[in-house]
């Protein structure tokens, strides 16, 4: 369904209770039981509609439902929207909604001084303040003035709304989060009528929620309406942003990979095989795919990550265009069976959202520190392409890019994204599948001369890839395995002079991957000068922003942005070598900058960040700032 | 290409084999398995271009290499999951998964699981040696109480598993067993597991000649071997030692017995349904020696196969509604920028 962009809404002149803005950050906490990230979502599509650039960044538990109102039980969304281009979810927020006082407690350090806190004083109990561990209720002891207090009971308000439903306390209060979203609506001037017509959809089958939801949506609206007569609530105003005309909707990182591979399905003429096994964050693409099977998917939830995998060498080995997924934990299960996708030349994409570790780490919160394990991560010389994702509305691209790559060379290729990436939406301008370049496979099918035996390892002589040949094609039985294999016939082969030769091979297949992939451009700035900052994944929104920042105020800093981590592009380190200093914020330890130091033996300075909590610009900018001071 | 391609039918054994030279210790049980295979082969109905061989690691897992279809010798444990993926991306295959009771059962016993209880369409032959060749002999999980071997130098303290209780628990509809040496029924066993559309799990006895030398004498004996195995046939009563024993259902304690048969009179002696798995359960269970030891197929009612209902998933999908990539692209709410 497409609708139309409205115009913003009248500006209101002079009224002081209407304040012009470029962008807002606002970010809805409550309990993980409260429908925070739904009211978040339903938030965001409202933003789209009204034509303001977004970036969301949803931060919930671990724990499903955690006990209610306890501090670790807290779930947010948070999104920065606005007029002008927007790159990063906001450093900090303007708008805190915190509706009890664990979400108040856990969020308000984030919240910009003199920001707006929009408190549900109905859950601001005894019972409550204890379980956040408030000595006293902050509401009423003066803690909170440097910020604005706007305190009232929400959840009284509800019940009020929905009492002509009759529904029982418990689901008369569910109904809380669309009270909260009618009155942010209001608050920022949007139409109410795109969520009423997702709250009809939502509960087709059950008219009694369906009216109980849309009655809170509208009363919460109308409150905003009422207290502006009374004096305290605010509104926004925000223009729509000029952005590229043409078709757009939101989609999130999980929801455009899920698009990219169908795309690579499409566009390499193959079916596609997807092995997955539940984990967070990867799951999402999971869910996304197990509903396109009409593209010619087929979807398999294994017992195990090793089977997920396992399964998807076979689909590979069979035609398909095969496809697994996981995060850190899942991949180092799939370890072993990368290095047989990797001996035994098989097409496969393997893809990463990456989370914090080691281990079980932070299951539900962000880092990029599987570099090393794409890069590095197998027994023996096992190399093959790596490449990552840098923001949701990418990884449509670098999906494709993946899947290009791997049936052209017969590699596996490593698909890097993250948590944030996963989770988070932004719009996304909706391309045409013409858009892009088909890369239509052809199996081998040809049998040897009479008499002569197969050798699957018959190789294109410019690449280096070796023919993919289907079982069930006559003529042309062979045998692939992980044990060593003779270059001359596929053969075993433990031989010192072969087992040289064919590492030398797989070693200069993926090396000369760097020739069929785009040079590497500047993001922004110029390409030499006194300061680069080089990033890679979902860092690219702050570091850009950062950068543009900086440059507004005259200092030539300029951002390169790597999508292609291995093989590195060709061009990469004669550009680097240009600038005097080079700065690499990362979600881990430094591990792209070891990959720069140790290919071109450059000075690269790291900054790091593993809290689990995506880069602020201001992190970065002062980084930068400290550098050219130095 | 245009050409017809022609195939040379595969109608002996040789037409099976690879010029590979076959690397296992001389009198291993596997190169009588791989004759078995090879002379089974041409009976089937199947062309070697449409058969595909699966393997683990493992002595057994050197397999694929001697047989002249696809092959695919995989890592250690993993074959079923491999197959998985082969039979679903091409159901057409003819698909041999080859194992043994280290990879099947000890590394990989959770696939085996999974892959019985789906019911994929494909043959898992498992060699039972009861010890680690490969790895030079260490005690295996079929392995029983008590064998010494270097890690085990004392005799292991674990209680074995049976491979085809293994197969029956894991929800399995075809379970069978074999010995290396069994030249004339092996090809039955074989023919019988292919026809079955499902997992059809089939045990083979197979004698390490190195690490566990004459481990199944007490029973692949020849001269014993009428009064110590009962191959079964459906239908018919369930006699050994030259039809003068038989096995009885002793309806009071619900147990198997051994009894007599006299002048031909086998009413006390029960006939073997191989739909009955409770019966099935206590063939696998008999105890050796007061038992014999149970041959044939043990079980076999055939169900659904995974690769079946996925392939009438799809095509109920492909008939529904015509794909259309763009109209994904643009599903949900989306908004016009002009």
């Amino acid at each position: 369904m497409a609708t139309a962009v409205k115009a913003p809404a009248d500006a209101g002149g002079t009224d002081s209770k209407i304040i012009q803005r470029d962008s807002v950050v606002v970010r809805f906490a409550g309990d993980s039981g409260d429908g925070m990230q739904l009211t978040g979502g339903q938030f965001t599509l409202s933003t789209a509609l009204a034509g303001n650039d977004l970036a969301t960044f949803p931060d919930f538990p671990a724990e499903i439902r955690a006990p209610q109102g306890t501090l670790f039980g807290v779930s947010a969304f948070q999104i920065n929207f606005g007029s002008t281009r927007i790159e990063t979810a906001g450093d900090q927020p303007d708008v805190l909604v915190a509706m009890n006082p664990a979400a108040l407690k856990t969020n308000l350090p984030m919240l910009r001084k003199g920001g707006l806190i929009i408190a549900d004083s109905g859950e601001f109990g005894e019972r409550n303040l204890k379980k956040a561990h408030y000595a006293g209720n902050p509401l009423e002891d003066g803690s909170l003035e440097p910020w604005q207090l706007l305190a009232f009971d929400i959840s009284k308000q509800t019940l009020e709304s929905v009492k002509p439903f009759g529904l029982g306390n418990k689901d008369a209060l569910r109904c809380k989060n669309m009270w909260t979203l009618g009155l942010a609506l209001w608050m920022f001037g949007r139409d109410r009528e795109p969520l009423i017509n997702w709250l009809r959809g939502k509960f087709a089958k059950n008219e009694l929620l369906r009216d109980a939801n849309i009655a809170a949506l509208n009363a919460g609206h109308a409150y905003g309406e009422t207290a502006e007569l009374a004096g305290p609530l605010k509104q926004f105003r925000l223009a729509a942003a000029d952005v590229q005309p043409g078709l757009y909707r939101t989609v999130t990182g999980a929801d455009a990979i899920a698009l990219g591979l169908v795309a690579g399905g499409q566009l390499s003429g193959l079916p596609m095989f997807f092995g997955g096994y539940p984990i967070t964050p990867a799951s999402a693409i999971l869910h996304a795919l197990a509903k396109l099977g009409e593209f010619d998917v087929t979807t398999f939830q294994a017992e195990d990550e090793i089977a997920a995998i396992g399964a998807a060498i076979g689909a590979a080995w069979a035609g398909n265009l095969a496809v697994t997924s996981s995060s850190g934990p899942g991949i180092a299960l799939k370890t072993e069976a990368i290095g047989l996708a990797v001996m035994t030349e098989l097409p496969l994409v393997i893809i990463n959202s990456q989370r914090g570790g080691p281990s079980t780490g932070l299951p539900t919160k962000t880092e990029q520190s599987d570099l090393y394990q794409a890069v590095y991560g197998r027994n023996g010389d096992a190399p093959l392409p790596v490449i990552a994702t840098r923001s949701p509305a990418d990884c449509f691209e670098a999906t494709i890019e993946a899947c290009r790559l791997a049936v052209q060379f017969m590699t596996p290729v490593m698909l890097l994204t993250d948590g944030y990436i996963a989770n988070a939406a932004e719009p996304w301008r909706v391309p045409e599948a013409s858009d892009f370049e088909p890369f239509p496979v052809l199996f081998h099918e040809e049998p040897p001369a009479e008499g002569a035996k197969y050798n699957p390892f018959t190789r294109d002589p410019e690449t280096l890839k070796r023919q993919w040949v289907r079982p069930g094609t006559p003529g042309l039985m062979h045998r692939v395995g992980g044990i060593e294999k003779s270059y001359a016939t596929g053969n075993i082969d433990y031989s010192a002079e072969n087992h040289q030769r064919m590492t030398d091979t797989r070693k200069a297949k993926v090396d000369g991957i760097a020739r069929y992939i785009p040079a590497q451009a500047v993001e922004v700035g110029n390409d030499h000068g006194p300061l680069v900052v080089v990033g890679w994944g979902s860092t690219y929104g702050p570091i850009r922003q950062a950068v543009e920042l900086l440059r507004t105020q005259g200092h030539d800093v300029a951002h390169v942005h790597i999508r292609h981590i291995w093989p590195l592009p060709a061009n990469l380190g004669e550009l680097l070598r240009r600038y005097d200093r080079i700065l690499v914020p990362e979600m881990n330890t430094g591990q792209l900058k070891t990959l720069l130091r140790d290919q071109f033996l450059v000075d690269a300075k790291p900054l790091n960040k593993v809290s689990g909590q995506p880069f602020r610009i201001a992190e970065i900018e002062a980084a930068i700032r400290e550098m050219l001071d130095a | 290409m245009n050409e017809v391609i022609k195939i040379t039918p595969a109608t002996k054994p040789d037409d099976w084999a690879t010029d590979q030279e076959v690397r296992w210790c001389p009198g291993c049980g596997d190169y009588a398995i791989l004759k078995a295979v090879q002379r089974t082969m041409p009976e089937l109905g199947v062309e070697p271009h449409n058969t595909v061989f699966i393997s683990g690691i493992g002595c057994s897992s050197r397999f694929p290499y001697y047989m002249e279809t696809y092959g695919f010798h995989t890592i250690h444990g993993r074959a079923p999951t491999i197959a998985t993926g082969v039979k679903l991306a091409n159901p057409a295959l003819d698909v041999w998964i080859i194992t043994g009771d280290g990879d099947g059962l000890s590394i990989g016993g959770n696939h085996m699981l999974h892959l019985i209880r789906r019911n994929l369409d494909c043959q898992l032959l498992l060699f039972n040696n009861e010890i680690y060749g490969l790895t030079k002999g260490q005690y295996s999980p079929t392995s029983r109480t008590g064998t010494r071997s270097p890690t085990s130098p004392a005799g292991s303290l674990e209680s074995p598993v049976k491979p085809c209780a293994f197969a029956l628990g894991a929800g399995g509809r075809f379970v069978a067993r074999t010995i290396d040496t069994a030249q004339k029924h092996m090809p039955e066993v074989l023919k019988r597991a292919h026809a079955n559309k499902g997992t059809s799990f089939v045990e083979i006895y197979q004698n390490c000649v190195v690490y566990n030398d004459g481990v199944f004498d007490q029973f692949t004996e020849k001269k014993q071997a009428p009064q110590t195995q009962i191959w079964l046939e459906h239908g018919k009563p369930m006699l050994f030692a030259g039809g003068t024993k038989g096995l009885k259902l002793n309806r009071e304690t619900l147990r198997l017995e051994v009894v007599e048969v006299t002048d031909g009179d086998t009413s006390q002696v029960i006939v073997h349904d191989e739909t009955n798995k409770a019966v099935a359960n206590m063939l696998i269970d008999m105890p050796f020696p007061q038992f014999p030891v149970a041959l044939g197929v043990l079980y076999c009612d055939p169900d659904a196969s995974f690769d079946t209902a996925m392939e009438a998933r799809h095509a109920k999908l492909a008939g529904a509604k015509a794909a259309d990539f763009n109209a994904l692209l643009r599903r949900g709410q989306s908004w016009e920028v002009k």
